[in-house]
């Protein structure tokens, strides 16, 4: 677009003015970079430059080098964290399906439906905060929901909190909650905008239920999946809110995720290390990294199309 | 549907300009208590300390006290209050090694409290010099229910096998013997510390918070043996890992547990909570081996001046007040704790004056195990013994653990 | 449309799916009806065992009225509220600026920065964390609102740019073609014939924003510490810690934190579910 004005341009001009195409950009540009750059870049290159360091946050660094990192590998609360920030991830995704499932209970015209579909989007407003008190609340094994339940069929209610073996899935389940409400938004905007025309060829082909679900539908809802899978992944990596509410990592750190992990170990009651911190932190960026290369690529792609 | 948007952005912003910076004669005391009682003591006491000096505006912050655990790491290099309250030994170790407290030993000196505050001198001091004035102290031990104690023709006990019938014929009449709450953790530490200090004494309290004795020692692995003799039956009142200590209270309360190894701040709560004089009572943690010296837990809580307040002045006139043997009678009868001034008249509440009993006869006073051990060996360890709580069976593998953190924590 | 239409399977299946719907929701919200009567009985009822049945007494004004008395609840919501306004401002414009210029100009970093703004935008909060606390620290920003608003400010222009750069990118390019041949200059091109055009985008964008501030917890709790800034999400933690096992009262106040957000949803809805799905339907 430049070469097509650039003709109107009379040489006299002022430097700007011949520049302006060039410099324009930058100057819009120039308050979300510096933002971006002091409080989103550079923090990621000073957590990776202090993970070589042991500090306290309070007196004078000192260099260990990959110090900190070996004593991660060989750290049991480090393997815990990881292998339940791999339960996050795996049933986290859950919340795809059961997400498209309401989409498709609930994507139908009969009146009233605005209201259902506005309802059933609820849990995703409301903060993880209170999620995470109303599930305690729930799983409260003398007076919640779960013992009420339990005791119902008179079988002694669970402690799930406080069972090393059912408290991280207590804690995902409680986050499924707002997720699936998410997937199903997501889900419900791209069943929208799926073709009816398409719908009714291959209604004419006799297809139908899941087939035509699996088919002819789901194809359509490619964009939807990928974002729902997406923000899906980075809910699951970014659980912080409800372990520090629901069980602040216990019962003896055996809900513990990277993420709760790292602050624990760098600004909690318990410890002070920051450099140590930085190296869960580290490791956590590589996981996730993973997936921001991912997207990027697709969007790249999606870019060349253009 | 920008417009009120913006007004109301607007008003916001003005309000935030126009709330004024601090004021010179400002005094702000950052506090860790939100339960009726230390609440209570603390508020009247600034008051009086605002009365007498009207010169001085006091400005208080009074937070949960967990939240303060963490919050006084950032306010210190941060935002500094003029005074603090905070704890003595290894918890005030780092912040007096970074250098954010001011030193105060011209005023231990000229304020002769080497002599009134001589019981606590020693976990004021660091690198020989004091840097907080303690205002209370409390005794731990057992508070039981005497009405079902009563009811059930059982005895307060006095040995290790007393405790053990005791805990038998109350498990047999269908009340769980103790209550205890370990989602915070620190309540299983007051049980493992008493454990050891009548198991192996004092000497050996201090040597494994300060990483001389490894937790696999066989002294160590008699205190667990001990501590399963309770757990292994089901002493212990069942889910405690989802409580806090406040919410244990609760079946102590209701009558369904009957005993709490508890420090004495507990006895606000519980009568609060509708239980009477009658109907609680203390007693020391029971003789476990007769040969070791008694020993007590006595945590000690104090005011520190941040090295980075803007009030300096004015922050130790607080700190003189907080020392006189007057104030600290009538905040600890409001509290229910001890005064640490040696001129200063203990309550005369019941559990004062056992208390006061139970203290000044001992012949050590440990801190806390989070208070004595450094913070990372403290958390892991706590975390240990919540585990054991639960999973006594992991025995060994729990100390091998704490062995692995105690080798890194003190190297 | 799929599924089939209800209406078309004809009467008994409409009949069923319209008793269907509203099981299902009750179903579906039970945590949060349960939390509603909770907030609005009395405390012993909880005691007593009963919490899903009939309160034994209805209490909401008594209830909501001790949270405000009782605690700093009025407090920890105007700190949230001076906390999110001040932020939806700063990033929406932010966004504004730095998605016209990467979507209207061409120049060979606009691709790599635009991927940086995505990227930033996905990075955990722990990567950030020591180094912002640090830096809060050392400029004084540390345990004020302001310093809480510039981070956050910063943090979700990285969303808000790839928001506004697609949305502008997807504007008729020609209207600005013939403002520039009509020599009307860039800033003006913006503030006169892009703003305008890109209101529905920044409604929508606010709404996000909004929500996704007002539910911040993890930041509030490292840089913040004082009541006087605490937002309602950290508050309502520590009136946890305050309201032991007055579950009717924490109740209230959970539900009070979550008012402001819900209007803003149900006021907004249209903008908030085009925010958010952005790209769900195309790309």
């Amino acid at each position: 677009m430049n070469t097509a004005t650039r003709s109107d341009i009379p040489k006299n001009r002022s430097w700007y003015q011949r520049n302006r195409f060039a410099i324009t950009p930058w100057i819009f540009l120039a308050p979300a970079i510096l933002f971006f750059t002091l409080y989103v870049i550079a923090p990621i290159f000073q957590s990776i430059w202090i993970s070589f360091f042991e500090w306290n946050g309070l007196g004078a660094k000192t260099w260990v080098g990959m110090g900190n990192y070996v004593e991660l590998m060989d750290d049991d609360r480090f393997y815990t964290s990881l292998k339940n920030n791999l339960w996050w991830l795996v049933l986290y995704m859950l919340a795809v399906p059961i997400g498209l499932a309401i989409a498709l209970f609930l994507n139908q015209t009969v009146t009233g439906i605005r209201l259902y579909k506005s309802l059933f989007f609820f849990p995703f407003v409301i903060s993880q905060v209170v999620v995470g008190l109303i599930f305690t609340w729930f799983y409260n094994p003398n007076f919640g929901i779960v013992a009420i339940i339990w005791e119902f069929f008179g079988a002694t209610p669970p402690a799930i909190l406080a069972d090393e073996d059912l408290v991280t899935f207590g804690i995902i389940f409680a986050g499924l909650w707002p997720q699936i409400a998410y997937c199903m938004i997501l889900y419900l905007t791209g069943l929208n905008n799926v073709s009816p025309d398409q719908i009714e060829a291959a209604r004419l082909d006799n297809a139908k239920g899941f087939g035509m679900l699996w088919h002819v539908i789901l194809p359509q809802l490619k964009p939807a999946t990928f974002i729902a899978v997406v923000v899906t992944v980075i809910g699951a990596l970014r659980s912080f809110d409800m372990i520090a509410i629901m069980t602040g990592g216990g019962p003896w750190g055996s809900s513990n995720v990277l993420a709760y992990f790292m602050f624990e170990t760098s600004l909690s009651e318990y410890g002070f290390r920051m450099g140590y911190g930085s190296a869960i932190a580290t490791v956590l960026f590589l996981i996730m990294l993973v997936y921001i290369s991912f997207f990027l690529y697709r969007m790249y792609q999606d870019e060349k199309g253009n | 549907m920008f417009t009120p948007l913006v007004r109301t952005a607007t008003a916001v912003l003005t309000a935030a300009i126009i709330s004024a910076p601090a004021m010179a004669a400002d005094l702000v005391i950052n506090y860790d208590d939100l339960n009726a009682a230390p609440k209570e003591a603390f508020e009247t006491a600034v008051a009086k300390f605002q009365e007498a000096n009207p010169d001085i505006n006091v400005i208080v912050n009074n937070t949960d006290r967990e939240a303060h655990k963490t919050a006084i790491r950032n306010f210190l290099s941060a935002d500094a209050p003029d005074v603090t309250s905070w704890y003595p030994g290894n918890r005030m170790a780092p912040f007096v090694d970074a250098g954010q407290f001011e030193d105060i030993s011209d005023l231990w000196e000229s304020e002769g409290w080497s002599d009134a505050l001589a019981s606590t001198k020693p976990s004021m001091t660091r690198d020989g010099k004091q840097w907080g004035v303690p205002y209370t102290y409390y005794q731990w031990g057992i508070y039981y229910r005497s009405d079902i104690f009563a009811d059930n023709n059982i005895t307060p006990p006095t040995t290790w096998d007393e405790l053990l019938s005791a805990s038998a014929a109350l498990k047999e009449a269908g009340v769980t013997p103790f209550t205890i709450g370990t989602k915070f953790l620190w309540t299983a530490a007051g049980v493992f510390d008493y454990l050891n200090l009548r198991t192996n004494g004092y000497d050996v309290h201090n040597d494994l918070t300060a990483g001389k004795i490894k937790y696999t020692d066989p002294r160590i692995v008699d205190v667990f043996e001990k501590w399963k003799e309770l757990v292994e039956p089901g002493y212990f009142v069942e889910n405690h890992a989802t409580m806090s200590w406040q919410e244990a209270l609760a079946p102590f309360i209701q009558g369904e547990a009957a005993m709490y190894v508890m420090g004495n701040f507990s006895v606000a709560a519980m009568r609060e909570g509708g239980l009477t004089d009658d109907q609680i009572d203390y007693i020391p943690f029971p003789t476990i081996n007769p040969d070791v010296a008694r020993a007590e837990e006595a945590p000690t809580d104090a005011f520190f001046i941040p090295a980075n307040a803007k009030n300096k002045e004015d922050a130790k006139k607080f700190l003189k007040f907080v020392v006189d043997a007057d104030v600290q009678t009538e905040w600890n009868a409001t509290l229910g704790q001890l005064p640490i001034n040696k001129n200063a008249t203990p309550g005369d509440d019941k559990f004062i004056q056992k208390g006061f009993e139970t203290v000044s006869t001992a012949a050590g006073l440990a801190q806390f195990y989070d208070r004595d051990a450094p913070a990372e060996m403290a958390k892991a360890g706590m975390e240990g013994f919540q585990e054991f709580m639960v999973k006594p069976e992991r025995m060994d593998d729990i100390l091998k653990r704490l062995d692995k953190v105690q080798e890194r924590v003190y190297k | 449309m799929f599924p089939k239409p209800i209406e078309k399977r004809g009467k008994g299946a409409l009949l069923r799916y319209h008793l269907i719907l509203p099981v299902a929701l009750v179903i579906w919200l039970l945590p949060l009806i349960a939390i509603f009567l909770t907030s609005i009985r009395p405390g012993a009822d909880i005691n007593a065992g009963n919490v899903f049945g009939w309160p034994s007494d209805f209490l909401f004004i008594e209830n909501y009225t001790a949270v405000f008395t009782q605690s700093k609840a009025w407090l920890y919501l105007l700190n949230s509220f001076k906390i999110t306004i001040p932020t939806v401002i700063l990033s929406v414009s932010l966004a504004c600026l730095a998605g016209y210029a990467l979507s209207v100009y061409r120049f060979k970093a606009a691709l790599p920065l635009f991927f940086l703004f995505v990227a930033g935008n996905f990075v955990p909060f722990q990567i950030l964390m020591v180094p912002v606390r640090d830096f809060s620290v050392q400029t004084g920003l540390y345990d004020t609102i302001t310093g809480l608003v510039l981070f956050h400010a910063a943090f979700q222009t990285g969303f808000c740019t790839l928001f506004m750069r697609n949305f502008i990118k997807a504007l008729p390019h020609e209207l600005i073609e013939s403002a520039r041949i009509e020599g009307v200059g860039e800033f003006k091109i913006f503030f006169y014939l892009v703003l305008p055009l890109v209101r529905p985008a920044i409604a929508a964008l606010s709404v996000l924003i909004f929500t996704f501030v007002w539910n911040d917890f993890f930041w509030a709790t490292v840089l913040i510490q004082g009541d006087h800034g605490l937002p309602i999400t950290a508050g309502v933690r520590s009136l946890n810690g305050q309201f032991v096992s007055q579950w009717h009262l924490v109740s209230a106040a959970s539900l009070l934190a979550a008012v402001p957000p819900v209007l803003m949803f149900f006021t907004m809805q249209k903008h908030f579910i085009a925010g958010l799905t952005l790209g769900a339907s195309k790309g």
